[in-house]
């Protein structure tokens, strides 16, 4: 597969042929801001769309891998981790272990792997309900990740989230959000977090400013919520990714059926930031805008609109009988397998061999396996844990009778809760 | 009557009003001598505290180590905003116009000069993605007070408010806290129209996680500004649009209200009135006329909508054995509504009447101003329900 060869400049340059964006008209005088602190920005709409159709005519790049044998087998390891993960989460499923709504992520690894192993560990990622591999790719441990989808104390939000609320504070993984599009806010106020411990706090990181990746979907690009972060990104020039892993369906919405103009990284743009439409199948392309785009967060010229075309193989959710995707389209997208690719890559270009690529197979076999015991194994959370999280500053549960803050008293936690 | 606490204050302009006192203030020896010499709970009720009122302003007055300053309810805010941003430089404003213009009620009024246009940040019109922003922002270690131009735009924010405000320290296991402030005047105003005249605690008072104070006199509304930012709780501080120029002298040195306590009024013997926000002034402008009549009213201003202070209310239910809630909410599902049932709950035997709710209509707020009267609760009808309690 060839990689792409993807420079700033490109990243950047008007669109030949796009009618209307590069001729937008000066703000008037009256309606410019009045204090210098957001600058004046030109109203030139500058973006790029780059499809994997265009790249691929580019043999220059193809002549050299675009990654090291360390970067390669690095992003193996993780995307190979992600689907023996989640098809684990489909057996244990059936098996009666884990219940309620679990989204599966197979099939688009290469856009977690791809973006999240760019990440610092300061760096955020915020996700939607479909968030076990962002979390494995964050760093969370495959048995933390585990444990809390048996509804285990152990599991990294001690059981109370679940499949669809995935947090962990030490990897900056700010969720799990199970409404589409409200997860794209808490992004925005992370990218806000980040700028202003700069501006304000004084607080700077080496590299440049904590960047904040925010994943969702195609249907939740027909969002209000989308549309106003956006909007709010653009104009403070926070540090942020919008991750769109558009894979064609919504539950059973088709894209196409929902969206006007179904080419989303198109509203990047209209916003005033770069839209960038990239191969989700191939990790290699997707790292290679990743970068850039991370870049550009970091060094505080603002967010980037990236539109990954990727492809679930399994339904919606392990409840979702899966009956309106065309075969044939499902078997387009199982030839382009990420992995696949991948190790096809790899093996092509002499990074490693099949059987250095088989014991990582294997490797991650045993950690997947491992989890589920320690998952097994571990207790489920006791009765008194129902009411200790739901407030931070638990006098929030007010002063009893007695004068004394109700959750002082050790009864509280029995019996049904009374205000 | 007991005296004045220290940080007692007295109010001008809206009807004489009791100092407030710290909840175990009254000796109990007086209280039961006071019990005693006015009969059984149904025979003869005779006030003894007619002069009471007065003699406590005076007190009060005096209560402020120095001199104190006069303050309106918004600049009583707006103090309290400086000087938490001052003292915490994570603590940031974020909302509609609360930069260059000031705020649209002047809470944030030369804030952005002072501090500047990242932590006083005007956003643009999207309060779903703006209180989200706030809630990423608290994740992320920062102290944000989000404001709602009027509390009725939260509506919009609700996703956000329940959701994500409420609900993600729980779902994290504890990891993240969303120590966030959303403030808002509310409340119906004069002919402001259905949809400017909500009243939003109802809708709020169900989410799990979220707590509920609303302010309703300069003093308490710097305390209680101050203390949400610095709790670690996600806080709806509830502002109303018609108080915002109530004028009072709040103490020169720094304060800060319990978020959990109610604020006693006024005491009394006869009744326990629990109310809060705007209609703690209907209540004691009837208070003047029940007083006049021969009552003697307890009034207490609850302050904390969620969690409720069942202590100070159970400690005045136990003395006065009836109790009447006067609210601004509509009837159905309101605060008085979860009030009474707490009341129920707790303090059953100790009722000799039942529960008395005052609510506002189940109508949207007309604009004509002679409905818009009647659909909130007017002195006269407290008075009426008083004397019907009371018999």
């Amino acid at each position: 597969m060839a990689a792409a060869s993807f420079t700033a400049a490109k990243f950047l340059a008007p669109v030949a042929a796009r009618s209307g964006g590069d001729r937008a008209p000066q703000l008037p005088a009256s309606a410019r801001p009045r204090r210098g602190a957001q600058q004046q920005q030109p109203r030139l709409r500058t973006a790029l769309a780059v499809s994997s159709d265009v790249l691929a005519g580019n043999k220059a790049a193809a002549a050299q891998p675009a990654v090291t044998r360390e970067e390669a087998l690095e992003l193996y390891e993780d995307m190979v981790l992600g689907r023996i993960f989640e098809d684990m989460c489909a057996q244990m499923y059936y098996r009666g272990k884990m219940f309620g709504f679990v989204h599966l992520y197979n099939g688009q690894e290469a856009v977690s792997t791809g973006f999240i192993k760019l990440l610092n560990q300061a760096d955020c990622v915020v996700s939607t309900y479909r968030d076990h591999v962002h979390a494995l790719s964050k760093g969370v441990p495959p048995r933390s990740v585990m444990a809390e989808l048996f509804g285990k104390a152990t599991g990294c939000c001690r059981g109370q989230g679940g499949s669809m609320h995935m947090f962990s504070a030490p990897h900056n993984l700010l969720g799990g959000f199970a409404f589409i599009g409200e997860g794209i806010p808490v992004a925005t106020g992370a990218a806000f977090a980040a700028k202003y411990r700069h501006e304000v706090l004084k607080q700077s990181g080496p590299d440049g400013l904590d960047v904040t990746l925010a994943f969702f979907g195609d249907g939740t690009c027909n969002n209000g919520q989308f549309f106003e972060c956006l909007n709010m990104a653009q104009l403070w020039k926070l540090p942020i990714v919008f991750v769109v892993e558009n894979n064609l369906w919504a539950i059973g919405m088709s894209h196409l059926r929902a969206t006007s103009d179904p080419e989303i990284w198109k509203k990047g743009p209209a916003f005033g930031m770069p839209g960038v439409h990239v191969d989700g199948m191939d990790v290699l392309k997707v790292r290679e805008v990743a970068k850039e785009a991370i870049e550009r967060a970091r060094r505080g010229e603002g967010p980037t609109l990236v539109e990954c075309e990727t492809y679930r193989f399994r339904g919606h959710s392990l409840a979702d009988p899966d009956e309106l995707r065309k075969p044939d389209e499902k078997s387009h997208y199982a030839a382009r397998d990420p992995i696949t690719a991948l190790k096809k890559y790899i093996i092509e270009q002499n990074l490693a061999t099949e059987s250095e690529l088989k014991s990582i197979e294997k490797t991650i076999d045993d950690v997947v396996e491992e989890a589920v015991e320690f998952a097994d194994a571990s207790p489920h959370p006791p009765r008194s844990q129902l009411l200790e999280n739901v407030f931070a500053d638990p006098k929030g549960f007010g002063i009893g009778p007695d004068g004394k803050y109700r959750c002082e008293d050790p009864k509280f936690t029995q019996g049904t809760a009374q205000v | 009557m007991a005296a004045a606490a220290a940080t007692a204050s007295s109010l001008h302009g809206v009807g004489a009003a009791a100092a407030a006192k710290p909840r175990s203030a009254a000796p109990a020896a007086r209280r039961s001598v006071r019990v005693a010499a006015a009969g059984s709970s149904r025979g003869r009720l005779v006030a003894r505290n007619a002069v009471a009122a007065k003699a406590d302003e005076a007190a009060a007055a005096a209560g402020s180590k120095s001199g104190g300053h006069e303050v309106l309810m918004f600049e009583a805010l707006r103090e309290a905003l400086i000087e938490e941003m001052n003292l915490d430089p994570t603590v940031c404003v974020m909302g509609e116009d609360v930069g260059h213009y000031g705020g649209s009620y002047k809470v944030t009024k030369g804030l952005a000069d002072m501090f500047g246009d990242l932590r006083v940040l005007d956003t643009p019109i999207a309060e779903n993605s703006f209180t989200g922003m706030g809630v990423g922002a608290a994740m992320k270690g920062l102290r944000p007070v989000v404001e709602g131009m009027n509390m009725g735009f939260l509506l919009l924010a609700y996703n956000q408010i329940s959701n994500n405000c409420g609900m993600l320290h729980y779902t994290s296991g504890g990891q993240f806290k969303i120590p966030i402030v959303i403030r808002g005047p509310g409340g119906v105003g004069r002919q402001l129209g259905a949809e400017h005249s909500q009243r939003l605690e109802s809708y709020f008072q169900s989410i799990p996680g979220l707590q509920m104070v609303a302010c309703s006199t300069p003093y308490n509304a710097k305390g209680l500004m101050k203390a949400a930012i610095r709790s670690e709780n996600p806080v709806v501080l509830f502002e109303h649009v018609l108080l915002y120029n109530l004028k009072e002298k709040i103490p020169d040195e720094e304060y800060i209200c319990c978020l959990e306590e109610a604020e006693m009024v006024r005491p009394g013997e006869h009744v326990t009135i629990l109310t809060y926000s705007r209609m703690r002034y209907h209540v004691m402008q009837a208070a003047k006329t029940l007083v006049n009549k021969g009552y003697d009213p307890e009034v207490i201003d609850i302050r904390s909508l969620k969690p409720f202070d069942l202590h100070t209310i159970g400690n005045s239910i136990k003395k006065t054995h009836r109790v009447l809630i006067v609210e601004e909410c509509m009837r159905t599902g309101g605060i008085g509504a979860s009030l009474r049932s707490a009341i129920i709950d707790n303090f059953w035997d100790y009722l000799d009447a039942p529960i008395m709710c005052l609510s506002s209509q189940d109508v949207p707020t007309p604009y004509a101003a002679t409905l818009e009267d009647a659909t909130v609760v007017q002195p006269a009808q407290i008075v009426a329900a008083v004397e019907q309690i009371c018999q």
